[in-house]
């Protein structure tokens, strides 16, 4: 994985500490021209990976990419999925059962169910399976050598010690798509833990990462311990706490960690961008 | 340890789930739910002990403390039932669906002197915390008026009907949405004892209105307005905003953003004059498993930690929690 991964919060609305600002962010990229612009920027600072969660709109863009192989020849994407609003939304609505419905491809769902045939066990999995065939659609022909569960359905199944499915898509993902699976979660110790458990060596985990202990769950020292003494390829997140602490003193803390692979950061502008680019490289030097 | 089992393994059901079976405290003993589906998944790969009916549940596996997450028509009969067996019970909100079934649970809970609490979780949000702590201060003057205000995108468009597009089943924006806004005004502010006049707007369901607006008098006789529209795809997701006007100063608040505007200097510890920012960042304490958002854990924990007597079980109560389904019913009234 390469230092700096490029996120797409800013991209979808998604603010952890204001709903104005999500709204201006909301304005900005209303076109997915304004998207590709500031993806064309973030690359103009050396930033070849972009690490997106399954939206709709990412469709779009991953049809540009495709059909300028020449510009974004080594571009990489890190799908993240899934987009856990829609299934969210869709579960409020229709249910557990008429979500799977409706997102399950070829309604394998509705002929199990007829006449109470009983579910076996192996059916999660092959839904689960179809559920990543179909997130992964619109990246078909893009270089997508990390797949990453969202934090929400990670943190979900790891609290309902449901770790058999987690590891399931470890094995998945590297059978079907040749990728690597990666994690997001917000506990991060515990994770480890069980993927640990269930034989996955040196894991990619993606999590909180900052100097205030924000969504660091289990706390920073914890943390800390995890990354010093444990094996993972960290990545880490929300690096600025959520806007609490002055970005060049949050990525000093994250820089001097041990184990941290890379460092995933969004934003709209490309001065934000190119700061917390040359911050991360200061840094890296210095610490070498 | 205390043993927990679980009532209704839908969405918040399962998130429930998800944070107590990672909680150290806690060993969830029985899940009770209708749906095969969920019951093979769960009892497969969570290992839970899954159960169709919940009085066997009850029964067999003898819990402390139990989660009641089923569509509100049945809590007053199961909760009832569940108090007489003396269990201490975490009801989702809204709690009943008549202000009389909420009043004899409320005695029940008194008699059996067991711990009760409902699902309002915005009361374990940090900035809304804050404007509580600000206006019990008495900082912000004489308080003239208070706009309550939730909006997001669960019913966009016209589509299949399920227990929340049913009002008898504890459906609509007003019960379903309206109701956690209306919960933090009557805890942050005062309850709502009068509502002047109420419109529920059905904008794309037939059957459960999809916006509600009101205007509210609260017990201290101040007077406020209500509007909450769950049909709006222009937010994300859920916003709630609490904006409370005094003679000394304001608060606009969100679940990420507190912003305060004091007229004086030195009007409340350390805030100064003028606008006043500060973020759910600084206001939240972590929790020791993350799930969907600071709050649901901590409600959780709060309950675990109230059933072995550490905290007082003074939160998000059922009397608490009967002041809601109260306005509820007088907005439903006023509006017809």
């Amino acid at each position: 994985m390469e230092r700096i991964l490029f996120g797409d919060n800013q991209f979808f609305a998604v603010n952890h500490i204001s709903d104005e600002k999500s709204r201006a962010q909301s304005i900005k990229f209303k076109d997915d021209s304004a998207i590709i612009k500031t993806l064309d920027e973030a690359r103009f600072f050396g930033i070849n990976t972009f690490m997106c969660t399954t939206h709709d709109r990412i469709a779009n863009i991953c049809e540009i990419i495709r059909n300028d192989q020449v510009k974004y020849a080594g571009f990489k994407i890190y799908p993240c999925m899934p987009y856990a609003h829609k299934y969210a939304n869709a579960i409020t609505e229709l249910g557990i059962s008429g979500t799977i419905k409706q997102y399950v491809p070829g309604n394998i769902f509705g002929s199990l169910f007829k006449g109470g045939i009983a579910f076996l066990s192996k059916d999660f999995i092959s839904i689960m399976e179809l559920l990543i065939d179909a997130e992964m659609k619109m990246f078909k022909g893009i270089n997508t050598p990390v797949i990453f569960l969202q934090n929400v359905i990670t943190d979900l199944f790891l609290g309902l010690g449901a770790d058999e499915i987690l590891i399931r898509f470890h094995q998945y993902v590297k059978e079907k798509y040749n990728a690597e699976a990666g994690f997001i979660t917000m506990n991060m110790p515990r994770l480890l833990d069980t993927l640990e458990k269930g034989g996955i060596d040196n894991p990619i985990i993606c999590s909180s990462i900052n100097k205030v202990g924000f969504r660091m769950s289990g706390g920073k020292k914890l943390y800390e311990k995890t990354l010093k003494t444990r094996k993972l390829r960290a990545i880490a997140m929300q690096v600025l706490g959520g806007g609490a602490i002055p970005p060049k003193e949050a990525i000093e803390y994250v820089c001097n960690l041990p184990n941290i692979e890379s460092i995933l950061f969004g934003a709209s502008s490309k001065a934000n961008i190119q700061n917390t680019t040359e911050d991360i490289h200061y840094f890296d030097v210095i610490n070498k | 340890m205390i043993k927990v089992a679980l009532i209704g393994a839908g969405k918040m059901g399962i998130s429930h789930l998800s944070i107590l079976g990672a909680h150290p405290d806690v060993e969830m003993v029985g899940v009770c739910d209708t749906s095969k589906i969920v019951n093979d998944f769960l009892s497969r790969y969570g290992k839970f002990n899954c159960f169709t009916e919940y009085k066997k549940m009850i029964n067999e596996t003898k819990p402390d403390a139990v989660i009641v997450a089923v569509p509100t028509k049945f809590h007053y009969a199961i909760i009832k039932d569940l108090l007489n067996n003396g269990l201490h019970v975490f009801a989702e909100k809204p709690f009943c669906l008549t202000p009389a079934q909420g009043e004899e649970l409320i005695l029940l809970a008194a008699n059996k002197k067991v711990i009760n609490q409902v699902g309002y979780h915005n009361k374990f949000v940090g900035t809304f915390g804050e404007v509580k702590r600000v206006v019990k201060s008495g900082s912000l003057g004489d308080i003239h008026h208070f706009m309550a205000e939730s909006y997001g995108p669960v019913v966009i468009k016209a589509k299949q009907e399920t227990w929340r597009s049913d009002p008898s089943e504890g459906g609509g924006c007003l019960l379903d949405y309206a109701s956690h806004v209306i919960d933090l005004v009557n805890d942050i502010l005062a309850p709502v004892t009068e509502v002047k006049g109420s419109i529920l707007d059905y904008i794309y369901s037939k059957n459960v209105e999809d916006a509600v607006y009101s205007l509210l008098t609260l017990s201290n006789k101040v007077s406020g307005v209500l509007s909450v529209n769950w049909s709006d795809e222009t937010y994300r997701k859920m916003s709630t905003t609490i904006t409370v006007i005094g003679t000394k100063g304001k608060i606009i608040s969100d679940a990420n953003e507190l912003k305060v505007y004091f007229k004086e200097e030195n009007a409340f510890e350390n805030y100064a004059r003028g606008w006043n920012v500060k973020y759910v960042t600084d206001l939240t304490a972590g929790v020791d498993f993350y799930l969907r958002g600071e709050e649901y854990s901590a409600q959780l924990d709060y309950f675990v930690r109230s059933v072995s007597g550490e905290v007082p079980n003074s939160i998000n109560t059922f009397q608490s929690a009967w002041y809601t389904d109260r306005a509820i019913e007088m907005i439903r009234k006023s509006a017809k």
